[in-house]
């Protein structure tokens, strides 16, 4: 499968997401300016992490604005799988693709650690691959804390658009949530990081599982 | 519109009303700089004068220390004098690492202080071509027991989490500690590492007659202005007015600029002939420093410098330090080209002079000549002093004989050590860092040294940051020697071998003869460690007058070292690994407290001469340590240094998989648990390689007593055995910084 990596000035973690899908997961990537404003030959994109226009305004308010949104926004309509990682999560929330909002951690701090999450949606196409219900993956972002309000909690919960939630809730994230999807299920924005965990040698290998999941649904879907 | 020259004070009026007073420079200094025009300066000139033959950029104090480091080795691509050294490591590549402090501007505004420190060696890294992987801090603060020290050290760590996290390179290790003498002048001191392809290596050098001069990255604001004479003048009382001297940093900005000049160097080859940062005074110090070193000269126009206020003199201009600027040397007829790709990134990228032949340094604003100056004048004619230098009375007769530490409740003396902020955990520190962005960072925070793989390589690479100034306010020519032996130490310990080092040298105000002894006696210590252990210096600075209403912070040279993995699987941690494995001690234990953490534990100071220190034991046990680990015989590995022993093997279990512990015999006087004696490694060895080991380390190695799964350390003395709770020794060693921080 061929993914976008999308890069806005800022991004910080395209390269790792680059190098996980293309290093490990022998899928082909390829990094997509924010000028660009096709998707075509794409089929999934990859928001990845960083301080999109130095978070200036608030996080992901000033990149939802940027030429590429408008055919992201589409190729989610289409149906096509998107996936939005820490500072991805809070662009999609901006552009209107994901419910929610993210706002400063409990803590007033960055929080850079391994953290435990459930599997509470293993049925998805980004999760479909996992044979268990508990993973560890990387943290690193200072506005994590997942809002939303009660009805729309309960409308996800309803859906099964929660995907992920922290074992030890490090952010003060509503119903403990570390990742959902959109009511039809092809966009996931979460806040840990899946792309640092995908070698041995750097520690975890949890987040090879959520890859391979997207590549076996589009393969599937193909 | 008014020509704001105009406000300025004649020639004449700046020899009679003498303003360079306030920028630090001496009247004859002054005087000097008539001699070379063969007239009066006029304002503009003055201060460039001022600004350039300051300590931070003429290095006219240190200069006759530095000049007697050991700075040569095969290795050793580029050493000292460019933006950063440069050492080999094979394939092709190289690695490419500086260290420097931003003592004053975070000792007035913390938060940007340390942010701008981060920011200014970044861009001294990609000023010499390499893709920045990682950086490291080392950090002084005077003791966590008063609100405005709290409110530094959160200030500073919040800085430099921030520009970090969000230029997006990994903050991946370094220091802090702690002492009252730090508590009017902290010091900041980071330190950058990047890598290049051997191909791609920059100078910051304006060769070339007629080649364009251009300014890339943020507008040029009054920020900043004569930091770099602010960093050479002690503090007082009052020093908090001088607040508009500390300039205020954009990572995002920085961001943008470090991918565009990565791009520039690693694509542009034609058309790029040198770059460098604007760091320290700004644009006067990076154009007149390119020319000088390329032996040309430079005319700039400094009505095309984007600025982003009104109304700013030449003055003002060229001293500013804003940042996130850098300076391009282009070769004629490809402006166009480099121009196009700063655009791109969104970044400003101007033409704002030329290269001229004739060592002459000139600028025009507004149609006028505001500067004309040899311009070696500026930079290599800077005075150079060779100061006096007095033992200071501390050390003339100091008490000979070694504090013998109180140790009649172990446990309990353990458990308040574990709780002295330098010893502590200091999770609360890096737990805000992004010690992983850029995923390639294998050992993190908290272990010896850290350690990231060099992608598409078996290569790693180790680096750490250390420097026990007790140890030379003590004794420092011995000091030095250990500050060097234990930052290569620590690198050993992550298997890696020690290539070359970088440093800070921070002390107190070098006109005062005690304060210059510690300097040199101290370098002096250094070059003798760099030499034995083949660990050149390559880059660094100087950071003098750190001194508070007239008292010197204790002398501290911070040493930044880097080492080379030659396989990833020979990567150690300092962790215990499973129960059964051999606790090995490596190395001589003495009586090493004058100066140790006990001893200011238990008298409150320290003091007392410093204890014996030898450097061919340091070089040989290293040596042997490195060997043992490459041959694979090795299960963590632990350098022995504040706190001692006792400390050493409690962070081994703290960082284990499951709470393992250890016994130990230890048939010694108890107290010497605790002692600080150098050249020493806790060393875990699987039994069934424990043969190989003691037949390879021979005496060097005592064997101690094994892991257990229990979270104890049980240590039997000769008489009595001592349990201590590692449970609650680890939620003590967790929780003092946090605690003391509310």
């Amino acid at each position: 499968m061929r993914f976008a990596v999308i890069v806005f000035p800022g991004s910080n973690c395209d390269e790792d997401m680059y190098h996980a899908v293309v290093d490990q997961l022998g899928e082909s990537a390829q990094l997509l300016p924010h000028t660009a404003t096709s998707l075509a030959g794409f089929d999934g994109v990859l928001i990845p992490g960083g301080f999109s226009y130095g978070d200036y305004l608030r996080c992901g308010a000033i990149a939802r604005f940027s030429p590429i949104m408008p055919a992201i926004i589409d190729f989610a309509n289409q149906g096509g799988l998107v996936l939005g990682v820490c500072n991805g999560f809070q662009v999609l929330t901006e552009a209107g693709l994901l419910p929610g909002a993210l706002h400063e951690n409990t803590s007033l701090e960055f929080i850079c650690k391994d953290t435990e999450l459930k599997i509470t949606n293993p049925n998805t196409r980004f999760t479909s691959a996992y044979t268990t219900d508990t993973i560890t993956l990387p943290i690193a972002h200072g506005e994590g804390n997942y809002y939303c309000d009660p009805d729309t909690l309960a409308q996800m919960q309803a859906n099964g658009q929660i995907v992920f939630t922290y074992t030890d809730n490090p952010n003060g994230s509503v119903a403990d949530i570390a990742g959902i999807t959109n009511a039809q299920g092809n966009v996931l924005g979460m806040m840990p990081h899946p792309e640092r965990a995908v070698e041995a040698l750097l520690g975890l290998t949890d987040g090879l599982g959520l890859f391979e999941s997207m590549a076996q649904a589009t393969k599937t879907a193909l | 519109m008014i020509n704001p020259t105009k406000l300025e004070l004649t020639p004449e009026e700046i020899k009679a009303q003498k303003p360079y007073l306030a920028w630090s420079m001496t009247d004859s200094e002054y005087e000097l700089a008539c001699t070379m025009l063969g007239r009066l300066p006029n304002y503009t000139e003055t201060g460039l004068f001022a600004v350039m033959w300051s300590e931070h950029c003429s290095y006219k104090n240190s200069k006759p220390v530095l000049k007697q480091f050991h700075t040569t080795g095969k290795q050793v691509l580029q050493g000292p004098g460019e933006g950063a050294g440069i050492v080999e490591i094979g394939d092709g590549q190289a690695v490419v690492f500086k260290a420097e402090s931003h003592n004053h501007p975070s000792a007035v505004e913390p938060y940007e202080g340390a942010a701008t420190g981060v920011g200014g060696i970044i861009r001294d890294i990609f000023s010499m071509g390499a893709q920045p992987i990682a950086v490291l801090d080392s950090l002084r603060f005077g003791e966590l027991d008063n609100p405005r020290t709290k409110y530094l050290m959160s200030q500073v760590v919040k800085g430099i989490a921030d520009y970090g996290n969000c230029i997006g390179l990994p903050t991946v290790g370094g220091e802090t500690s702690f002492d009252a003498t730090y508590e009017g002048n902290p010091l900041v001191n980071a330190m950058c590492v990047g890598i290049l392809d051997q191909k791609d290596m920059q100078v910051g050098q304006a060769k070339g007659s007629d080649n364009s001069i251009i300014y890339v990255g943020a507008k040029t604001g009054r920020d900043g202005i004569h930091g770099a004479t602010f960093a050479s003048e002690e503090f007082s009382d009052d020093t908090e007015s001088d607040r508009s001297a500390v300039q205020v940093g954009d990572p995002f900005m920085e961001k943008l600029l470090m991918d565009a000049c990565v791009e520039v160097v690693r694509h542009h080859k034609e058309a790029l002939v040198g770059i460098q940062d604007m760091g320290a005074a700004g644009l006067v110090s990076s154009s007149a420093e390119m020319a000088s070193k390329a032996g040309t000269g430079m005319v700039l126009n400094l009505d095309l410098v984007p600025v982003r206020e009104s109304g700013m003199t030449p003055y003002e201009m060229m001293l500013s330090e804003s940042q996130e600027r850098m300076l391009l040397c282009v070769n004629q007829g490809y402006e166009q080209e480099i121009l196009d790709v700063f655009d791109r990134f969104g970044l400003d990228a101007v033409k704002i002079g030329h290269v001229t032949t004739d060592k002459a340094y000139r600028l025009y604003h507004q149609g006028a000549l505001v500067c004309d100056v040899p311009v070696d004048d500026l930079v290599s004619n800077a005075p150079v002093y060779h100061r006096p230098k007095q033992v200071p009375a501390r050390l003339v007769a100091p008490e000979p004989t070694q504090f013998q530490p109180d140790v009649t409740d172990l446990a309990k003396t353990f458990y308040q050590l574990l709780a002295q902020p330098t010893i502590a955990s200091k999770a609360s520190i890096y737990g805000t860092y992004d010690t992983q962005v850029r995923t390639n960072t294998v050992v993190k925070p908290g272990s010896d040294a850290a350690v990231l793989r060099i992608r598409g390589t078996k290569k790693a690479l180790a680096m750490d940051m250390d420097g026990n100034a007790r140890y030379i306010y003590l004794d420092p020519k011995v000091g030095g020697a250990i500050a060097v032996a234990e930052a290569a130490r620590n690198l050993v310990a992550a298997g890696a071998k020690p290539l070359a080092m970088t440093d800070c040298l921070n002390y107190g105000n070098p006109e005062k003869p005690e304060h210059f002894y510690e300097l040199a006696t101290s370098a002096q210590g250094m070059t003798e460690a760099c030499k034995m252990l083949d660990t050149p210096v390559i880059s660094g600075n100087v950071s003098l007058y750190n001194e508070t209403n007239g008292q010197a912070i204790y002398p501290t040279p911070v040493v930044g070292m880097v080492g080379l993995i030659k396989d990833t699987k020979d990567i150690q941690t300092l962790a215990f690994k499973a129960a059964g494995d051999l606790v090995y001690l490596v190395g001589q234990t003495t009586a090493g407290f004058n100066g140790s953490e006990i001893q200011k534990l238990q008298t409150g100071k320290i003091s007392g001469a410093l204890f014996d220190f030898d450097l061919q034991a340091e070089a040989d046990n290293q040596a042997v340590m490195l060997q043992a680990i490459q041959a694979g015989l090795t299960q963590g590995v632990h350098d022995i240094s504040k706190g001692g022993l006792l400390t050493a093997l409690a962070e081994s279990s703290f960082q284990s998989q499951g709470h393992l512990g250890a016994t130990i015999d230890w048939d010694l006087d108890p107290a010497w648990l605790f002692s600080e004696s150098q050249s020493r490694f806790l060393v875990t060895v699987k039994p069934a390689q424990a043969a190989a080991f003691e037949a390879l380390l021979g005496a060097k190695a005592q064997l101690l007593g094994e892991v257990t799964a229990a979270p104890t350390l049980t240590i039997h003395t000769g008489n009595a055995t001592e349990i201590i709770d590692l449970n609650q020794a680890k939620a003590i060693w967790e929780d003092a910084i946090p605690c003391l921080m509310k």
